[in-house]
């Protein structure tokens, strides 16, 4: 059974990609994917993406409290969780639900109303006209995000530490600025655009083979969130073990 | 013209339709009629490549649809218009935008070209002024005529309509008929016409085909439906007390 979604998956995936009708309208449908994924989740991302670097801050503190170890590994512990693992993984997981929930009843609910079927006597490619251009801004707009989100973390990190107390400004600059590895940004950079396409291309897949009514829009929804987040963790192994 | 040969169509062990065959006309409206159940839209979705059917061939005008290919199959969806049941209406588009949406799609028309053609079509069915309202501010009845609007915005070969009248008042289906009726004759389209409403096939049925339990059991025109010996369709047709009794009246 799910050999036989993923080959319907794989399908799916090569009619999104034919040649599009029009660039011109595709463009349009792009950019206000754009404006939903990108600018219609900065203000959650950066809620989360301070509050998980503050929180960060307070349990290395709390678990590396000792003589021997100076409080500026609080900051560059920080930072690389942040950057590798919190900033990509959270924020995919996080927009898999808001992302992924509006995607598959967006198309489950258009599928259910005949307004596919629509698309296609109109003689439209619509798995293209639907889901590309979703794809197009999630591989590109997860990643600025995440960018955002990593900066955010590590800003809500100095914040929660110099507030409590648990590490002065200095040291936790310190920390930060020492043995920083770019490289670890492009692993990241990585790892969210995989995230943007599965948190996009995955929902779309459940909403658009939808049958039935609104019960059905709400579980291939739902069904969308949770394989969405799996995948997201499965892949997330993956890319950091091939990378890393 | 659209003609159809022994078409089948099943669902797993559910054999909808069982050799179907048909030729419908430009110029008049042709109407498939049965119970529910019966196979129509199941018909409707074989002949414009919604369903596949497993055997059977599909011609528009001599090209056999069946056999083509994606990029053929959408040559022929271009010449075609579709009213579909619930309309299908684009919820996030406007009026506007909805019938303006396979003018931006398949022509190189200049906006102002485009809105003068969303305008006619508007006129034609008596929606003037409604061009910024969205579906979810329309009634049933009006998201029909947009529905049609839209289907007539490209000038289609064959327009398809399934159940026009699903819930419409009485008098509203009316006029909704007599429109498809007149765009018809209009365009010298070839219209099919998927319906169980006696109104309609009374009212606009130049050629009516009748299906029971997937297979085509009578065809001919309104004149001719109600002096009919099948028993089936005389027991479709006759359903209601109200048309039986005015039975003898034809």
């Amino acid at each position: 059974m799910n050999f036989t979604n993923f080959g319907r998956y794989l399908l799916l995936l090569k009619a999104v990609f034919r040649r599009p009708e029009k660039f011109k309208i595709y463009l349009q449908a792009i950019f206000k994917q754009m404006d939903f994924i990108g600018v219609g989740s900065l203000g959650l991302i950066s809620i989360i993406s301070t509050f998980i670097g503050a929180v960060m801050t307070l349990q290395i503190a709390f678990q590396l409290v000792n003589d021997f170890i100076p409080k500026t590994i609080i900051g560059s512990v920080n930072r690389d969780s942040s950057i590798l693992e919190l900033s990509p993984t959270i924020s995919a997981i996080v927009l898999a639900g808001k992302i992924g929930s509006a995607i598959s009843s967006e198309i489950g609910t258009m599928r259910v109303t005949e307004q596919i079927d629509a698309l296609e006597i109109m003689g439209i490619n619509s798995p293209g006209y639907l889901i590309l251009p979703k794809i197009i801004a999630g591989i590109t707009m997860v990643p600025l995000l995440v960018i955002i989100s990593m900066f955010l973390s590590i800003t809500g990190g100095y914040l929660g530490g110099t507030l409590s107390g648990a590490v002065s400004p200095a040291e936790y600059i310190q920390g930060i600025t020492t043995d920083f590895n770019p490289y670890t940004i492009t692993v990241a950079l990585v790892k969210a655009f995989v995230f943007g396409f599965i948190i996009t291309s995955v929902p779309a897949y459940e909403g658009f083979y939808v049958k039935g009514g609104a019960l059905e829009v709400a579980q291939a929804s739902t069904r969308a969130v949770v394989v969405s987040c799996i995948t997201i963790l499965a892949c997330d192994y993956l890319v950091t073990q091939l990378l890393l | 013209m659209i003609e159809i040969k022994d078409i089948y169509k099943s669902f797993g062990s559910n054999d909808v339709l069982k050799g179907i065959s048909g030729k419908f006309e430009a110029g008049v409206t042709n109407l498939i009629i049965g119970g529910s159940g019966s196979g129509k839209t199941t018909l409707l979705k074989c002949m414009i490549g919604l369903h596949h059917p497993e055997q059977g061939i599909v011609e528009y005008d001599g090209r056999e649809f069946t056999g083509m290919n994606f990029e053929e199959k959408i040559e022929i969806r271009k010449e075609i218009g579709m009213l579909f049941q619930g309309s299908a209406l684009f919820d996030s588009m406007t009026v506007e935008e909805n019938i303006m949406f396979p003018l931006n799609m398949f022509t190189e028309q200049s906006r102002k070209e485009k809105i003068e053609r969303v305008n006619f079509c508007l006129e034609r069915v008596n929606l003037e002024g409604k061009n910024k309202l969205f579906p979810a501010e329309l009634s049933g009845g009006m998201k029909k005529r947009v529905g049609i609007a839209r289907a007539i915005a490209m000038n289609p070969k064959y327009l398809f309509v399934d159940e026009p009248n699903s819930g419409l008042d009485p008098k509203t289906s009316i006029v909704i008929d007599e429109l498809i009726k007149e765009l018809t004759e209009e365009y010298n389209a070839t219209t099919i016409v998927v319906t169980h409403d006696m109104n309609s096939v009374m009212g606009i049925g130049d050629y009516i085909i009748f299906l029971h339990e997937g297979k085509k059991f009578w065809e001919g025109s309104n004149k001719e439906i109600a002096h009919t010996d099948v028993q089936e369709l005389n027991d479709f047709v006759f359903a209601s007390r109200f048309m039986k009794a005015a039975k003898g009246k034809f």
